[in-house]
C-alpha cells in the first residue's frame, strides 16, 4: 500500500495520474485523465474536508470541486431536500442517515466495499453506517464512510489536575469521583460543560461516559442502532443517570450550564475554567492551541480496575446521492483520505481525529505534547476492546432535541429525576419510532 | 341612448378594476391562499416530504394537543403575549403621551430615533447580543453586581423561571420603540384645541391621557396590538437565537415546534397541523380588536 501511495504522490506531482490505469490497485483514479468537477456539500466551521479537497485536486490536477457549506444543523433541514433534488451532490456530509437510506436517496456503497477494498479495513470503521432492510443500524448494507473517526472522553487541563493531586488519569471510576470532589472542594470548576438548547445539551457526553463505565455497551448500541424491543431505561443506566445527577447536585458543573453554548465551553475551558471537560478529539487542535502541552486526555475509566474503558466513537459520515453523477470519483476520494499518507497527515493535523482506513496504512506523525497523541492512543484500546458506541444523541431525528436536550436541563434545573429522564427519553423515542 | 351606454361603461369599469386587481391578486393567491390551503392539506396526512402521502384525518390534530411539548408550546405563546404585546403598547402610550406633553422638539425628534432604532438592527443580530448581555458574565449581571445584588445574578436565559421573561424583554425593547413612534405621529394629529382646553379647565396628566389621549387613539392602538400581537404568536427568530426554546423547552413557542417538527423530524403532518391551529389562534386573538377599533370608530 505504502508502495502505491508512492507512486501516486510521484504520479499527481508529474501530472499523469491516469498512467496507472492498467493495475487493479483500488487507487487508480476511476476518472483517468477526464476532467472531473465533484460537487460537494460540507459542514461549515470545519475544515478537514476543505482541505482534503484541495490535497486531492492538487495530486489529482483534472479534479476540480464544486463544493457549498452550511452548518450542521442547517445540514439536518436540508439533506433530504438536497439528495431528492434534480441535482443531488457527489458527496455529502451526513447529519443522520438511517431515513435518507430507507428513502432511497444515498447510495448503496456495498459494490464499491469490495471493490475498493473497504470491506478489509479493521471491522468497526463500516459497523455503524450500515442499514439494514427494516431501518434499523449496524448491520445490513452500507450506505456511509467516514472521512474520520472521532474519539470522545474526558479532557484535562494538566496544570489545574496537578493542583488538586492528579498527575495520572484516574483508573477507575471511584478515582474519577474522588478526583472530582477534590476540585470542587479547591474552588475549582469541576467540570466544564455546554447545555444551552442552541447547541444541544452537552450534558448527554458525561451521560453516555457514565453509561458504558456503569454496564456494557451493547444494549446502548442496540438502542442507537434501533433494533427491537430495546430501551435506554435499564437499570445500569438508570445508575449512570443518578450519578450525573449527584454531579449536578454536587455543583461539578458550571452554574450556567443550561445558558452555556458549545463554543462558550471550550473557550472558557481554554481559558483554564474547569479541570475537566467532556468532548471529542475534533477538538483537539482549538485545546492545542489554547493551552499548549497543557491538555490531557482519557477515555472515562470503568467502575472496576482492570475493566475495559468504552467511549462513543462515530465516523465523520459522508454519503453519496444515489443519483450522484460522479459516484466513482466520490468513492476513489473516500479511499484515498484513508490511504493516502499526506491526506491522513492532513486528517490529522486539522482534525485531530483518528484516520481509519486499512491495517497496512501508515501513522501520521503527531507533534510532541499535542493531546493527539493522548486521543489516538486511547482510540488504539477502545479498538482493541471493541467498546465503541456512537452517540445517544443519534438515535433518531430528533431525540437530542426532543428527548436528551429539554430532558437533561430539566435534570439540571431540579425539575427532573433521573429515573424520570430516562422514561421521557424513552417515550420519545418511541414515539419518533411509530411515526 | 345613455340609459344603454350606462351598464357597459359599469362593465368595463369592473374589466378595468379587475386588470388593476389581477396581478396582485395572482401573487397573493401563489404565495399567500395556495400555500395556506397545502398546510391545511398536509395537516390531515403522514408524510416525510419526499415520500407517499398517508392520509390521516384529524389525528395529527390530536397529536398537537396529546404531545405535552407541542400544547406546551401554545401555551408559552400566550405568556409572551404579556411581553410583546401589553407591556409595549401599554408602555408606548405612556411615552408617547410624556413625549408630546414634554419634548415636543428636537429632544422628541432624539427620543423617537432612540427608541426606534430596535426596528432597524435584525432581530437575529440582536438576539446573539441579548444573549450576550443576558449570560452569567454578561452586562445585566455585572450591573447587578456593582449595585450590591450580586445574589440576584442568574443565566437569564438558562433558568427556568426568568427564561421566559428575558426572552419577552428582547421583545419589549423591540416592539415598544415601533408602538410609541406610531402612537406619538397620531397624537400629533390630534387637534391641539383639546389639550389646551382641558388644560385651561385644569386637568393633569392623567385626565389628559384617559380622556383625549386614548379614546381619539383607539385605531392606532388597534394597529399596534394587532402588530405586536401576531408577532409574539407568531415569534420565532428572537426565541430561536437566545434560547432555541430551552432550558427543558420553557421558551418554545409554537414557530420553534413547527420548525422542529417539519425540518428536523420530517413530520409534514403534525407541523402543518400545529401551523393551521396557530393560525387560527391568532384569528381569534385579533377579529376582537378589529372589531373593537371599528365599532369605537364609527
Amino acid at each position: 500500500m505504502k508502495r502505491i501511495s508512492t507512486l501516486v504522490v510521484a504520479g499527481a506531482l508529474l501530472g499523469v495520474a491516469g498512467a496507472f490505469a492498467q493495475t487493479t490497485s483500488p487507487l487508480v483514479p476511476p476518472f483517468g485523465k477526464d476532467a472531473v468537477v465533484i460537487s460537494a456539500y460540507f459542514e461549515t466551521g470545519f475544515d478537514i474536508p476543505f482541505k482534503l479537497a484541495q490535497e486531492f485536486s492538487k495530486q489529482y490536477p483534472n479534479v476540480k470541486w464544486d463544493i457549498k457549506q452550511d452548518q450542521f444543523t442547517n445540514l439536518i433541514n436540508e439533506t433530504p431536500r438536497l439528495l431528492s433534488g434534480s441535482n443531488p451532490p457527489d458527496l455529502m456530509r451526513l447529519p443522520t442517515m438511517v431515513s435518507f437510506a430507507k428513502q432511497g436517496l444515498l447510495k448503496n456503497l456495498d459494490g464499491y466495499a469490495d471493490s475498493l477494498g473497504w470491506s478489509q479495513w479493521p471491522v468497526p470503521q463500516l459497523v455503524q453506517n450500515r442499514v439494514a432492510a427494516d431501518g434499523t443500524r449496524g448491520s445490513g448494507s452500507l450506505y456511509a464512510m467516514g472521512l474520520n473517526y472521532s474519539l470522545t472522553g474526558v479532557f484535562y487541563n494538566k496544570k489545574l489536575a496537578a493542583q488538586i493531586g492528579m498527575t495520572q488519569p484516574p483508573k477507575t471510576f471511584a478515582e474519577f469521583e474522588a478526583v472530582l470532589a477534590k476540585a470542587k472542594a479547591a474552588k475549582l470548576v469541576p467540570i466544564m460543560q455546554w447545555g444551552s438548547a442552541k447547541s444541544g445539551m452537552g450534558l448527554a457526553f458525561p451521560l453516555q461516559a457514565l453509561m458504558a463505565s456503569v454496564g456494557s455497551t451493547q444494549p446502548i448500541n442496540d438502542w442507537i442502532f434501533n433494533k427491537k424491543g430495546a430501551t435506554i431505561d435499564t437499570p445500569d443506566n438508570l445508575k449512570a443517570a443518578q450519578h450525573l445527577e449527584s454531579w449536578i447536585k454536587n455543583g461539578y458543573f458550571p452554574s450556567d450550564i443550561n445558558a452555556i453554548e458549545y463554543t462558550d465551553a471550550a473557550a472558557r475551558f481554554g481559558k483554564g475554567e474547569g479541570v475537566f471537560t467532556f468532548n471529542g478529539d475534533w477538538q483537539n487542535p482549538g485545546y492545542d492551541a489554547a493551552l499548549p502541552g497543557n491538555v490531557g486526555f482519557f477515555v472515562m475509566p470503568p467502575e472496576k480496575a482492570g475493566g475495559s474503558p468504552a467511549a462513543m466513537s462515530a465516523p465523520l459520515t459522508y454519503g453519496i446521492a444515489a443519483k450522484a453523477k460522479n459516484a466513482d470519483a466520490a468513492a476513489f476520494f473516500l479511499t484515498w483520505v484513508a490511504s493516502d499518507p499526506v491526506a491522513r497527515q492532513i486528517n490529522v493535523d486539522v482534525g485531530g481525529s483518528n484516520p481509519g482506513g486499512p491495517a497496512t496504512a501508515s501513522t501520521p506523525k503527531v507533534k510532541a505534547g499535542s493531546v493527539t497523541n493522548d486521543t489516538l492512543a486511547a482510540g488504539v484500546v477502545v479498538g482493541k476492546a471493541g467498546t465503541a458506541m456512537d452517540f445517544i444523541a443519534n438515535s433518531t431525528s430528533a431525540i437530542f432535541a426532543q428527548g436528551w436536550t429539554p430532558e437533561l436541563q430539566k435534570l439540571v434545573g431540579g425539575k427532573q429525576t433521573a429515573a424520570g429522564l430516562l422514561k421521557a427519553v424513552q417515550a420519545e423515542y418511541l414515539r419518533e419510532l411509530a411515526q | 341612448m345613455t340609459e344603454d351606454r350606462r351598464p357597459s361603461r359599469a362593465r368595463v369599469e369592473i374589466r378595468i378594476g379587475w386588470a388593476f386587481v389581477l396581478p396582485a391578486l395572482i401573487l397573493y393567491a401563489a404565495f399567500v391562499l395556495l400555500p395556506f390551503a397545502m398546510s391545511v392539506f398536509y395537516s390531515a396526512t403522514r408524510w416525510d416530504g419526499i415520500g407517499a402521502m398517508t392520509w390521516v384525518g384529524l389525528k395529527n390534530y390530536a397529536t398537537v394537543f396529546e404531545v405535552p411539548a407541542l400544547f406546551e408550546s401554545i401555551v408559552n405563546a400566550f405568556k409572551l403575549l404579556v411581553f410583546f404585546s401589553v407591556v409595549p403598547v401599554g408602555l408606548g402610550l405612556v411615552v408617547a403621551s410624556v413625549m408630546h406633553r414634554v419634548a415636543p422638539g428636537r429632544l422628541g425628534a432624539v427620543a423617537r430615533t432612540v427608541l426606534f432604532l430596535p426596528q432597524i438592527i435584525p432581530l437575529v443580530a440582536a438576539g446573539i447580543i441579548w444573549g450576550w448581555i443576558l449570560a452569567l458574565p454578561g452586562m445585566v449581571n455585572q450591573i447587578l453586581g456593582w449595585m450590591g445584588l450580586g445574589g440576584f445574578t442568574r443565566a437569564w436565559l438558562g433558568d427556568f423561571d426568568w427564561a421566559l421573561p428575558a426572552v419577552g424583554m428582547i421583545g419589549i425593547w423591540v416592539l415598544l420603540g415601533f408602538c410609541a413612534v406610531l402612537l406619538t405621529t397620531a397624537m400629533a394629529k390630534i387637534d391641539p384645541a383639546l389639550f389646551e382646553s382641558a388644560r385651561i379647565d385644569g386637568s393633569g396628566w392623567f385626565r389628559e391621557f384617559f380622556s383625549i389621549t386614548v379614546p381619539l387613539l383607539k385605531q392606532e392602538i388597534g394597529v399596534c396590538l394587532t402588530v405586536t400581537m401576531i408577532a409574539a404568536l407568531a415569534a420565532f427568530d428572537i426565541v430561536y437565537v437566545s434560547t432555541a426554546g430551552g432550558p427543558g423547552n420553557a421558551t418554545a413557542v409554537p414557530g420553534i415546534q413547527i420548525y422542529i417538527l417539519a425540518f428536523t423530524e420530517q413530520r409534514i403532518g403534525p407541523a402543518s397541523a400545529l401551523a393551521v391551529l396557530l393560525m387560527l389562534l391568532v384569528v381569534l386573538v385579533i377579529l376582537p380588536i378589529q372589531r373593537w377599533t371599528r365599532e369605537r370608530a364609527r
